[in-house]
């Protein structure tokens, strides 16, 4: 388990990169040097009225400048309040948290709906086998060009506004696309239809998953998920998505 | 300066301990606070056999609180025994375990199970508002709450702590129950039952509809029952609800607590627990005080 971090960290540059999305570089001390994709970060409001710190998954990693890119959608007051912060700011921060993306050299789709993109972006950064990179959006597309500097993008509408009109899978099925193993990250209606396309066709498939928390280590139980099987820890049939995941073999876990 | 405390006859090296149900059995705390700097760790709640708790979303914050309704999930007390118990013994700090149960045999079962372990205290949640049998049924009728402290009393072999809930009318009715049935200390409050609507998509925002309230929010409610507690019975008050800085520990303290447990604030920080100590000793110095003792009930 990689060592985790108490931080105050320092804002870059944070810019909206579509209606209500952030893209947030933050200048940490050694969370970056041990992040992985797939991992993420508990953000602390500075307003003491809201308590819990946001878990925010990681979208970008620079190690060698020791910095990491979070990208997020304001849905509430403490994410309405990160999005003010401003080049200079700091902030509390703890991470680097979660197990991330297992990274296997097989040819891979990398399956994102809306706000659930940005963590796909360093594992199609580090990732070294062939990729599909196919995106879902409701309207308007975001952070498109940043993933195409590491494979094919393919991308689906709801509104058909851009790419296919529909949802990833109808994308997949559009442009005839195919993988042998499945990353995805996106609202949970996605993630179960991907986890049936992927079982139909017998393809590995990684999810990550999300869910209200509290504590962000593992010690609160909040944010479980059931799982096929007893979990080692727990001993029931829940697994911490803050700790055993975020991401989990599709077909261990139930959602 | 002295900051030890005594309660049950157990001496506690400073008188911050953890709230059961925030800090697991301090495992996944260990990598940000040397637990050797605590007075005690006070584990998540144990049952006899594995609970699997509730349906998510478990987890609603609120302003300047949070609702939960984890529902006591824990993985028994086998598991228990055998991996969490050995990692605490490592550190030098007091353990208590919570210990939960859907039934008066379920206590008991837990307390004989744990009666040669190295174990100082065991605190039993007769309070928590989120699981149907059990928890807090048992914490809102005086006679249950006497009756339930003498049953486990015979089969405890450490001194045990009636975790008492804010959610009756007069909790000085509860402590003296707790008191009259052989209970070596009580501690409260446990968390208020409360309610969060979504709005937007008009449904609850916890899956178990309510769920327990705590976090700065309550901290004035505690401190009041806290102090009435304090004034009713003999026995050490533990008080918790809401500490999030060595002041509100402090208050606490002044209000009649002997030790005082830190819950909520370890989502908010981390570190919060070695904080409110270091706080703690700052306070002592800043005003002379050279014995701890001389806070507690001092108003």
């Amino acid at each position: 388990m990689a060592e985790k971090f108490k931080e105050q960290a320092v804002v870059i540059w944070q810019e909206a990169i579509s209606y209500g999305v952030f893209s947030l570089w933050l200048k940490t001390d050694r969370i970056a040097s041990g992040a992985k994709p797939g991992q993420f970060l508990s953000v602390y409001c500075r307003d003491g009225s809201r308590l819990l710190p946001r878990p925010i998954s990681i979208c970008e990693i620079d190690r060698h400048d020791m910095a990491v890119r979070l990208a997020y959608r304001v849905v509430g007051k403490g994410t309405e309040e990160l999005s003010h912060l401003q080049r200079g700011d700091s902030l509390e921060v703890v991470g680097p948290l979660g197990n991330g993306f297992p990274l296997k050299e097989k040819k891979a789709f990398l399956i994102g709906g809306g706000i659930g993109i940005p963590p796909l972006l360093q594992l199609a950064k580090e990732l070294q086998c062939e990729k599909r990179i196919v995106l879902g959006y409701r309207d308007s597309v975001f952070l498109k060009e940043a993933f195409e500097k590491y494979g094919e993008v393919y991308v689906a509408t709801e509104d058909g506004s851009e790419g296919t009109e529909g949802t990833v899978l109808d994308a997949i099925r559009a442009n005839g696309l195919d993988a042998e193993i499945v990353y995805a990250c996106g609202p949970t209606a996605m993630l179960r239809a991907v986890k049936e396309y992927a079982r139909e066709r017998k393809m590995e498939c990684w999810v990550s998953l999300e869910e209200r928390m509290a504590c962000g280590i593992g010690a609160c139980l909040g944010c479980v998920c059931r799982s096929k099987e007893k979990d080692r820890h727990t001993n029931v049939r829940n697994k911490r998505i803050c700790k055993e995941g975020p991401v989990f073999r599709a077909e261990e876990v139930e959602f | 300066m002295d900051m030890r405390v005594e309660v049950a006859g157990v001496t506690l090296k400073n008188p911050v301990m953890t709230a059961s149900g925030t800090f697991g059995s301090g495992e996944e705390f260990a990598e940000f606070v040397d637990l050797n700097k605590l007075g005690a760790v006070v584990t998540k709640g144990v049952a006899n056999v594995p609970w699997e708790g509730n349906p998510t979303p478990r987890i609603a914050e609120t302003h300047g609180g949070m609702l939960n309704a984890v529902g006591l999930q824990n993985p028994g007390v086998d598991v228990f025994i055998e991996r969490d118990i050995p990692f605490l013994a490592k550190y030098d700090t007091k353990v208590v375990v919570n210990v939960c149960g859907r039934s008066v045999r379920d206590y008991c079962e837990v307390a004989e199970r744990l009666s040669d372990q190295d174990v100082h205290m065991l605190e039993i949640n007769i309070s928590c508002p989120n699981v149907k049998e059990g928890g807090i049924a048992f914490g809102q009728d005086p006679r249950a709450v006497e009756e339930i402290t003498r049953e486990v009393k015979k089969y405890a072999r450490q001194p045990i702590v009636m975790k008492l809930s804010p959610n009756v009318t007069d909790i000085t009715e509860m402590a003296k129950a707790a008191e009259a049935g052989g209970a070596d200390a009580v501690s409260l409050i446990n968390t208020l039952t409360g309610m969060k609507i979504d709005v937007h998509r008009r449904t609850f925002a916890l899956a178990n509809q309510t769920g327990g309230l705590s976090g700065p929010a309550i901290h004035p409610v505690a401190v009041r029952m806290v102090y009435q507690a304090a004034h009713a019975v003999q026995i050490p008050v533990i008080g918790m609800g809401g500490i999030a800085s060595a002041e509100d520990a402090v208050e606490m303290i002044l209000a009649g607590a002997t030790a005082v447990a830190v819950g909520t604030a370890n989502f908010n920080n981390p570190t919060a627990t070695m904080e409110i100590v270091d706080g703690i000793r700052d306070y002592m110095k800043t005003y002379g005080v050279a014995d701890i003792k001389e806070l507690i009930g001092a108003v």
